[in-house]
């Protein structure tokens, strides 16, 4: 047999394709080059419980609203669903009963983007990460990648979506504030760029030590959100997950995205290698052992 | 198009087209085999459970769960399938590259296997995916999601599947009396088969780079930054288990197929592939000891969930490679064809271990599949087999290659 050179460098060229894919791996905008992500900081100090934010969320997402009954209780775990972006939850601690919202964290990058194969998740610019329909092919790899389980899907319809937060993307560009933050009433929560956010938010803990937890929830975690929390008890105790590591998720895969393009190279080489040596040195057809 | 139905014509010993046709889809052999009768109730249920998940939506046949958005369709079909698969670029490696004759015989099922199980399995995410009717987009170019470790897996399994047609294509020239077509497709099976080995290896290691995002949901003696390599290796000895298993099957049930040289030479073939099973898998187990001491697992043995990875690694990949090795020792074929079977349970363990039963094994509702999963599961096996059995029916894969393409390739070689 006979080895066919233009075939073989043929397709060879065909995954010149796989291979750009290791040099352009950055998805998400490096946020050091870009213009200032928007972020959200919601202060649980200043939280009443009251869903108002559950609720225009739901109206301004065509989204069922709760049931009269369904508030937040301590020790009952609400969660966001296929039928609600944003939930409240009340956790009893040692400061007496504290809520805390629930919802998409808009990583700075963030693993859902990284692992989608068609960019229907997708970080904007300006720090919303968004899910766009018409390139969504329901894989779920973003459910199974983000580390704060927000993705949800409708399992129950013929044509699903993937439900989730998106910070009011279309708001924000038409200059107006997310839904949740223009209506809260306790103003408990704050629109701006994430790095005034970070800044306000410290300036709270330092103004007033004795009622913050040393700590902005979002400044770090999984590399950075644009959603931050500053809370009065220590963030586990208010249901955020504190195990999660400080290095944005993608991390995780670009060891192995980056050698494949060398694999690429590599191997063909390797094993064409192999192949013209063994040929050389071995008689025409030797009989079975 | 005209030109070719005029080779086929012409070179089909004049046989007009559609009376071919005609034959070659008549069944052969008896209707009601056990085989049958337990397969055909078990496909029209499936087939029926799918028209429903089109219907009404994936969770109306399955458990999924907003915690575990993949199940045993990606659990077992895609991941375990593709592992057990992984034969074909391994028995290619060996006869193409390393120039190994000795397997030559097994080269052509191996791949058609391997082609099905991908076609299949790799098939089966359909099923899986939520709105498939915008699967074109990462294909096409509209949306490429270039940092994605799925969209690698999902561009591999496509060239892999192409790469194996062609390797598998002069069988089917063969088939069709096809002699130019033959010739221009043997000429190109080196080639495909560097693709595919260099493609294999990528996505074997990228099915498990698929869960290095998912940290903190993978129970810790299951995940580790390791997770493609152990996958990738223990590749090498599943697909193998798998051509053993196979093989010894299709011994029976295709006896009359295979000529009397390739009868006797099994047992050598099959020895043969112990021995590298049972080296793969100590590389592997190996690979295991270190990852184990590197992410210091010992913390987690004393708990049930150490326990079960304890039964998983050396009931299922000690015991087996021990076996291996003994049976090579002492050319005892029935230990050899037990290894390859515990191999194999071994693989599916580990498999779901990291895509299910580790997954989110803290959630307080835990994921089953439902009996609809596992009957579709079982829809997509069989009919794999039915058409596996279609083709090794009619083409020459088990068989000897027809008289004028043993000319052919004897003047080649001269
Ligand atoms: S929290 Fe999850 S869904 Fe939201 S941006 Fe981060 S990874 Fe994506
Ligand atoms: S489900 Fe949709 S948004 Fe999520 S990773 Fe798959 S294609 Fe992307």
């Amino acid at each position: 047999m006979r080895i066919n050179r233009m075939n073989f460098l043929k397709i060879l060229g065909l995954t010149g394709l796989t291979i750009t894919s290791g040099k352009t791996l950055n998805a998400s905008p490096d946020p050091e080059s870009q213009t200032e992500f928007f972020g959200i900081l919601y202060d649980s100090t200043r939280c009443v419980g009251c869903q108002e934010c559950e609720i225009v969320c739901a109206k301004a997402h065509d989204l069922p609203q709760n049931a009269s009954d369904d508030m937040p209780v301590a020790g009952v775990k609400r969660n966001t669903n296929e039928n609600r972006r944003s939930v409240i939850n009340a956790y009893e601690t040692k400061n007496g009963e504290v809520y805390a919202k629930n919802q998409c964290m808009h990583c700075n990058q963030p693993a859902c983007a990284s692992a989608c194969l068609t960019q229907a998740m997708y970080k904007t610019e300006q720090g919303p990460v968004i899910w766009r329909e018409d390139k969504c092919m329901g894989c779920r790899y973003c459910m199974v990648s983000c580390p704060f389980d927000v993705p949800k899907f409708e399992y129950l319809s013929p044509n699903p979506k993937i439900v989730k937060c998106d910070m009011c993307f279309d708001q924000i560009e038409s200059g107006q504030l997310p839904i949740c933050v223009a209506n809260c009433p306790a103003e408990a929560l704050s629109f701006g760029s994430r790095r005034e956010l970070i800044a306000e938010a410290h300036r709270r803990i330092y103004a007033n030590p004795d009622l913050y937890y040393d700590q902005v929830y979002g400044e770090h975690e999984a590399g950075g959100t644009s959603f931050l929390y500053l809370s009065s008890v220590p963030f586990a105790e208010i249901g955020l997950r504190t195990e999660l590591q400080k290095s944005s998720y993608p991390e995780l895969t670009k060891g192995f995205l980056y050698s494949v393009p060398s694999i690429f190279v590599l191997w063909p080489a390797l094993l064409l290698g192999i192949f013209k040596s063994t040929k050389s040195n071995s008689n025409i057809e030797e009989e079975y052992e | 198009m005209n030109n070719s139905a005029h080779i086929l014509a012409k070179d089909n010993d004049g046989t007009p087209l559609w009376t071919f046709l005609r034959e070659a889809l008549k069944p052969k052999g008896k209707i009601f085999t056990p085989f049958n009768v337990v397969s055909i109730p078990i496909i029209l249920l499936g087939l029926v459970i799918i028209i429903i998940r089109f219907a009404k939506g994936i969770g109306s046949v399955t458990n999924l769960t907003q915690e575990v958005p993949w199940g045993l369709w990606i659990g077992f079909d895609v991941v375990t399938g593709v592992a057990f698969a992984g034969g074909a670029y391994v028995i290619t490696f060996m006869v193409y590259i390393l120039n190994m004759k000795k397997y030559h015989s097994i080269v052509r099922v191996t791949v058609l296997n391997g082609f099905l199980a991908y076609v299949f399995y790799a098939g089966a995410l359909l099923l899986d995916l939520g709105r498939p009717w915008n699967v074109i987009n990462p294909i096409i170019g509209n949306s490429f999601g270039v940092s994605s470790v799925l969209f690698l897996v999902a561009w591999h399994f496509l060239l892999y599947m192409i790469a194996q047609l062609i390797e598998f294509s002069p069988a089917i020239a063969e088939w069709l009396g096809a002699r130019r077509a033959r010739k221009i497709l043997s000429g190109m099976t080196i080639a495909a088969v560097i693709f595919g080995i260099t493609l294999s290896t990528l996505h074997q290691s990228g099915l498990g780079a698929l869960y290095l995002m998912a940290k903190e949901k993978i129970h810790p003696l299951w995940y580790s930054e390791f997770i493609p390599i152990l996958f990738f290796v223990s590749s090498i000895f599943a697909g193998l288990s798998m051509v053993i298993f196979e093989g010894s099957i299709s011994q029976k049930v295709f006896y009359h197929q295979i000529n009397e040289k390739h009868h006797r030479a099994h047992n050598g073939i099959l020895q043969g592939l112990a021995k590298i099973c049972a080296i793969a898998m100590f590389a592997y187990f190996f690979l295991q000891l270190l990852v184990f001491v590197h992410g210091k697992r010992w913390i987690f043995i004393d708990s049930p969930m150490g326990y079960w990875y304890l039964t998983e690694l050396l009931g299922f990949v000690l015991l087996p490679m021990m076996l291996f090795f003994y049976s090579y020792r002492k050319q005892n074929v029935f230990i050899i064809k037990l290894a390859a079977f515990i191999t194999m349970l071994g693989i599916i363990l580990n498999r779901l271990n990291v895509t299910v039963i580790g997954f989110r094994w803290d959630a307080a509702n835990h994921y089953y599949p439902s009996w609809m999963e596992i009957v579709v599961t079982l829809t997509v096996i069989f009919i794999e087999i039915w058409i596996f059995r279609w083709i090794i029916n009619r083409l020459p894969v088990l068989r000897d290659a027809p008289l004028w393409a043993q000319q052919i390739d004897s003047e080649t070689k001269k």
